[in-house]
């Protein structure tokens, strides 16, 4: 009977001593990014691995993305009279929600995995501890310019993702399917508004503070060698994926 | 000087160090050893505040370590470098990157500057014409070396070496250890030298401490800890399998 109830409690507590944790990393890493002195140097490399090496993954899902939507939207608008309306459809679904979440899962795999499985070896191999008895902050070094990267790649890759993914539309729907060009664009314009397109700014701007957080936290912490790393990579990409779809839910109903 | 008063750490179950006690003396090498698995590595890990103690005093130079604050902390840091068991070169670095990192991020000298004190600091371990190797391009021994330059660097008044010599063959050991008195005799420093390199140890040290089961049995300078009479030490320096000393 005790036993059940012990470890209920142990886990219970576990829990939230990990969340408490995880809340003051994040807290920590705000905190480091403003201390100086700044390192730009750190934030442009970081800026390269996480933002323009992930362009090409993103116009790779982008154009695809954009492509089905065309060519399912078609059919849906077809069965009301509506083709007229595809640019519209393809335009919003990107820019309010496909072009963040997609943007943001595209990164956790390629990006945010890598940032764990570098900080977790860093861990392993005691090169954090070699930061520390350097009388250095391994967080400004390793998680606040991740942290800056991050804010500052997503956004942009999510513009990326939305222009190529309405392309992928007008592809698929104006040269594919017949829609007419003029009615393409000429909706999507009297459509979109600028809220829509700030809205899935700020999505994707609070999703790279979850990518970064998340996937430079399981790093950070990783221990019991590689089979330690291997699973910090995992679980950071999966715990950041369920927690970019769980948040958008969130911020999606706020900025509604 | 570093001084441990009633030190105890456990890890989940499994206590480690229990109430030790320890005093390493300032411009002396100072030797710890023991059996695997004793705790050398976490010892030497609290003198620099890598770990916090669950009880205990750890104080460097009078002042008390394991309540101090990030930023005090990389004060008292400044005093320290280290040299870990596998080295901890930074492996996305070049070793001329490795060995520079402390001064590029924490001075302003020019990088003709920087490239003149890399270079000394190489010379002095032994090691000229791999700068422009990565770590994984090195051998243990270069590694090590690479990793004592660096902590060289920043004129440090501690170095503490967790296991300086551990996988190295016999030569390379040897040139090691003869390394760290070298350079111990010329910069002055204060050595904490984690080992269980019997007898080798003994040539190099000036004081040595037995770490036995969370706490220090015996100290002493090598010549009496090499005719000690306490069972434990005995086993452990003439390297026999009968005795306290289990297998686990």
């Amino acid at each position: 009977m005790i036993n059940p109830l012990q470890r209920l409690g142990a886990s219970t507590l576990g829990t939230l001593a990990a969340m408490g944790r995880m809340l003051n990393f994040i807290l920590y890493a705000i905190y480091a990014c403003f201390r100086r002195p700044g390192h730009p140097r750190h934030i442009l490399k970081q800026l390269n691995f996480i933002g323009a090496r992930s362009c090409f993954v993103i116009l790779l899902t982008a154009a695809f993305t954009g492509m089905v939507l065309g060519l399912q939207g078609y059919y849906t608008l077809a069965k009301f009279g509506s083709e007229g309306l595809l640019g519209t459809a393809v335009a919003l679904s990107l820019i309010r929600e496909l072009g963040p979440v997609l943007s943001a899962l595209m990164v956790t795999g390629r990006a945010g995995s890598a940032i764990t499985a570098e900080i977790g070896i860093m861990r392993i191999t005691e090169q954090i501890d070699a930061l520390e008895t350097m009388a250095l902050e391994p967080f400004k070094y390793l998680v606040s310019p991740k942290l800056i990267a991050s804010i500052l790649a997503l956004p942009l890759l999510c513009a990326i993702f939305d222009v190529v993914g309405i392309w992928g539309g007008y592809l698929i729907g104006v040269k594919l399917l017949g829609v007419n060009p003029g009615a393409y664009f000429g909706e999507m314009e009297k459509s979109v508004e600028w809220k829509d397109v700030y809205s899935g700014m700020i999505k994707s701007l609070s999703f790279g503070v979850i990518i970064a957080w998340v996937c430079c936290y399981k790093g950070y912490y990783a221990e019991h060698g590689a089979e330690g790393v291997s699973q910090a990579t995992t679980s950071a990409v999966v715990l950041s994926s369920v927690l970019i779809l769980i948040w958008d839910y969130f911020i999606t109903s706020v900025l509604l | 000087m570093i001084v441990m008063q009633e030190l105890s750490k456990s890890f989940g179950r499994q206590l480690v160090l229990d109430r030790l006690n320890l005093e390493i003396p300032s411009g002396r090498i100072t030797a710890i050893i023991g059996p695997s698995g004793e705790g050398k590595s976490v010892l030497l890990k609290h003198m620099i505040g890598l770990l916090r103690p669950d009880s205990g005093s750890v104080k460097v130079d009078g002042e008390e370590i394991t309540t101090m604050g990030r930023g005090e902390l990389n004060r008292v840091r400044e005093k320290f470098g280290m040299l870990f068991q596998n080295a901890a070169l930074f492996d996305s670095l070049t070793v001329f990157e490795n060995v520079a990192f402390p001064l590029q991020e924490k001075t302003r000298l020019s990088d003709l500057e920087i490239a003149g004190r890399v270079g000394e600091a190489l010379s002095h371990v032994g090691l000229t014409g791999v700068e422009a190797k990565y770590p994984d391009e090195l051998s243990g021994g270069m590694k090590k070396r690479v990793g004592l330059a660096r902590a060289l660097l920043m004129d440090p008044r501690i170095i503490l070496f967790d296991e300086p010599t551990t996988g190295l063959d016999p030569v390379i050991s040897r040139a090691i250890h003869q390394m760290i008195r070298e350079t111990h005799e010329k910069f002055g420093y204060t050595a904490v030298v984690v080992s269980h390199e019997i007898p080798e140890i003994f040539d190099i040290s000036d004081s040595v401490a037995v770490l036995y089961r969370g706490k220090i049995i015996e100290t002493g300078t090598p010549k009496e800890i090499q005719s000690s009479l306490d069972p434990v030490v005995r086993q452990f320096i003439d390297g026999s399998l009968e005795g306290p000393i289990q297998l686990v």
